[in-house]
C-alpha cells in the first residue's frame, strides 16, 4: 500500500508550551488510524498539524507528496484534498445545507452550477439527507449537523478525512448515526485519522490505534493489541477510566 | 402590619404611577396653550409648506442619509479589516482616523469637506458629493467599529471550515464571515442610520441651491417668511416619519437574530448570547 501521510519529527509548541514533542507517523492509503488519549495529550493539534490549521514549530508533514511544511507550499490547494471534520460540526450558519455543500465546489474548484450540486446531492445521500438538501444548519439536530459537515467535506473529493472527535458533542442517541456513516466510509477505502473516545468504533474500523500522552506516541498498533492487551502503563490507566469511568481508586486525579 | 411582597410591589407601582399623572397635570397647567398654539400649531403656515417640504426636503434628507451611509459602510468596512491587519501600520492607520473622527463634530467634518477641501485642492465638489464625503468620513469611524466587533463575534470556527476546504484567507472573510457579522450587526448599524439622517441637518451650513434643502434647511427657511414657529414642528415630524419606522426595523431584527447583540458604537465590549 502507498504512503499517504508522513509525519516525521513534528514539533508544536504555543509559547512555552511544548504540545508536540517529536511525532512520526505515516497512514497508508486506505488506512483507518484512531487517536485516543487524556485530554490535553495534543491529539487536536496533531490533527490540526495534519492540514496546517496549526503552523508546526518544526519537523516534516507530507500529504500525498506534497510537503505542508515547505514555506512556499500553496497550502490552499493541498487543503482542498483533506476534509476535515469538527467536534462542533462548523456548518455555514447563514448558508443552506445545499449551499454549504455547493460553496467551495463552486468558488475554490470552480465546478460549474449544475455539477456542484450534482455532487452535492449524491454525498447528502450518502449520508442518508437527502431530504434535508434545502435546510438551513440551524434546524437540524447535532447529528444531522454532523453528517451534513461529512457530506460537505466528502463534495471536495478529498484524499483523506481528519475526524477530531466528530461524536462528542452529541446527544448519546445521536452518536450512532454518525459513526455509521464513517464506519461506511472506512468500508469504501477512504484514508481516515479519527480522535475520538469511542472505543468501540476504534476497536471495529481502525486498522491502527495510536494512544497519545504529553505530546507523544505512547504506544501503537492494532486495535485489539493498544485497546485489548495495552503495553504500557499509562495506556491501561487511561482505558480503565474510559472504560469503567465509575470505578477509580480514591484519589484519582480525574474524578 | 406587614404587606405581602406582592401587595407591596403594588403599592409602589401605584405611587410611581401617581406621582407621573400629578407631574404631567402640573406640566399642562403650567404651559400657555394659547402661546403654543400660536407659536406651533398654526394649520395656514404649516398647509404653506407642503408639498415642498416633502418632495425635496424629505426626499433630500433622505438621498443625503443613504448616500453618507453607502460611503461610511464601504469605508467603514475598509477600516475594519485594517484594524485587525496583521501589518502594524495599517492597524495604527485605522486607529488615528477611527480615533480622530469619532472625537471631533460632525459639523466640523461639515466645515472642512465643504470649504477646506475645495481650497486646498481647488476641487469643488458638488453639494451630494460633499454631503456623501462629511457624513460618510464620520459615519465610517462609528461603523468601522461595529463592524469589526461584528466579525470578531462569528465564531472562528466557521474560517477554519472555511479554510479546511481549500478556501484562501480573504475568500473565507468576504463569503463566509463577513456576511454573518452583517447579519448579527444589521440593529446597531440601523441605529447608525438613524444618525447619519440627523446628522445631513447639517448641510445648512453650505450654500446650497434650493431644490437641495433637506427638512431641516427648508423648515429654517419657511421661518423668515412664516408669522410663527410652526415650520420647525412639521420639519421635526418629517425626521420622525423616517427615524420611527427605523428603530422599530431594528428592534424587529434584533428580535430575530434571537438575544445576539453588538453592544453600541461608544462601547468596545460585546456580548454574544449563543
Ligand atoms: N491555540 C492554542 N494556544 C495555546 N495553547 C493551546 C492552543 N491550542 C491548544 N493548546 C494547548 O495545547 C494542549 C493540547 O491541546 P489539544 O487540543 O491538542 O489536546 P487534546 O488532546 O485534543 O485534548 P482534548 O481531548 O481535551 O480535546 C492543551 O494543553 C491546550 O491547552
Ligand atoms: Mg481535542
Amino acid at each position: 500500500m502507498s504512503v499517504l501521510v508522513e509525519i516525521s519529527g513534528l514539533r508544536k509548541a504555543f509559547g512555552p508550551l511544548q504540545v508536540l514533542r517529536g511525532i512520526d507517523l505515516t497512514v497508508s492509503r486506505g488506512e483507518v488510524v484512531c487517536v485516543i488519549g487524556p485530554s490535553g495529550s495534543g491529539k487536536s493539534t496533531l490533527l490540526r498539524c495534519v492540514n496546517l490549521l496549526e503552523e508546526p514549530t518544526g519537523g516534516r508533514v507530507v500529504v500525498d507528496g506534497v510537503e505542508l511544511t515547505d514555506p512556499d507550499v500553496d497550502i490552499d490547494a493541498a487543503r482542498r484534498r483533506i476534509g476535515m471534520v469538527f467536534q462542533q460540526f462548523n456548518l455555514f450558519s447563514h448558508l443552506s445545507v445545499l449551499d454549504n455543500l455547493t460553496i467551495a465546489q463552486r468558488k475554490v474548484l470552480r465546478r460549474g452550477r449544475a455539477e456542484a450540486e450534482r455532487v452535492a446531492r449524491e454525498n447528502l445521500a450518502r449520508v442518508g439527507l437527502a431530504e434535508k438538501i434545502d435546510a438551513m444548519p440551524g434546524q437540524l439536530s447535532g447529528g444531522q449537523q454532523q453528517r451534513v459537515a461529512i457530506a460537505r467535506s466528502l463534495s471536495m473529493a478529498p484524499e483523506l478525512m481528519l475526524f477530531d472527535e466528530p461524536t462528542s458533542a452529541l446527544d448519546p442517541e445521536l452518536v450512532g448515526d454518525v459513526l455509521g456513516v464513517m464506519r461506511q466510509l472506512a468500508d469504501e477505502g477512504m484514508t481516515m485519522m479519527v480522535v475520538t473516545h469511542e472505543m468501540q468504533f476504534a476497536r471495529e474500523v481502525a486498522d491502527r490505534v495510536l494512544f497519545m500522552d504529553g505530546g507523544v506516541v505512547v504506544e501503537e498498533g492494532p486495535a485489539d493489541e493498544v485497546i485489548g492487551e495495552p503495553r504500557h502503563e499509562r495506556t491501561r490507566t487511561f482505558l480503565s477510566r474510559v472504560l469503567d469511568p465509575t470505578h477509580h481508586g480514591p484519589g484519582d486525579p480525574t474524578s | 402590619m406587614a404587606l405581602s411582597k406582592r401587595r407591596r410591589a403594588q403599592v409602589v407601582r401605584g405611587v410611581q404611577y401617581g406621582v407621573l399623572v400629578v407631574a404631567a397635570v402640573a406640566l399642562a397647567l403650567a404651559v400657555d396653550w394659547q402661546q403654543v398654539r400660536h407659536a406651533f400649531l398654526d394649520a395656514d403656515a404649516a398647509g404653506r409648506l407642503f408639498p415642498g417640504i416633502i418632495l425635496t426636503g424629505l426626499k433630500n434628507t433622505l438621498v443625503y442619509a443613504a448616500l453618507g451611509f453607502a460611503v461610511g459602510l464601504g469605508l467603514g468596512l475598509v477600516l475594519a479589516l485594517m484594524r485587525m491587519s496583521s501589518v502594524g501600520p495599517y492597524r495604527w492607520l485605522a486607529t488615528a482616523y477611527i480615533e480622530f473622527f469619532r472625537g471631533v463634530p460632525a459639523l466640523l467634518v461639515f466645515i472642512a469637506f465643504g470649504f477646506g477641501v475645495p481650497l486646498a485642492f481647488q476641487i469643488r465638489f458638488d453639494t451630494y458629493s460633499t454631503v456623501a464625503l462629511s457624513l460618510g468620513l464620520v459615519g465610517a469611524a462609528y461603523m468601522a467599529e461595529t463592524i469589526r466587533a461584528g466579525i470578531q463575534a462569528v465564531p472562528k470556527g466557521q474560517v477554519e471550515a472555511a479554510r479546511s476546504l481549500g478556501m484562501p484567507a480573504g475568500m473565507a472573510m468576504f463569503t463566509i464571515v463577513i456576511p454573518q457579522a452583517f447579519r448579527i450587526i444589521l440593529p446597531p448599524l440601523t441605529n447608525e442610520l438613524i444618525l447619519l439622517t440627523k446628522d445631513s441637518s447639517l448641510v445648512y451650513l453650505l450654500g446650497v441651491a434650493r431644490d437641495e434643502y433637506e427638512l431641516t434647511k427648508i423648515g429654517r427657511e419657511a421661518l423668515n417668511v412664516s408669522p410663527n414657529l410652526t415650520p420647525i414642528l412639521v420639519a421635526g415630524l418629517c425626521y420622525l416619519i423616517i427615524t420611527i419606522p427605523l428603530s422599530q426595523l431594528s428592534r424587529y431584527l434584533e428580535r430575530r437574530t434571537g438575544g445576539r447583540r453588538i453592544s453600541s458604537p461608544e462601547s468596545t465590549g460585546l456580548e454574544v448570547k449563543a
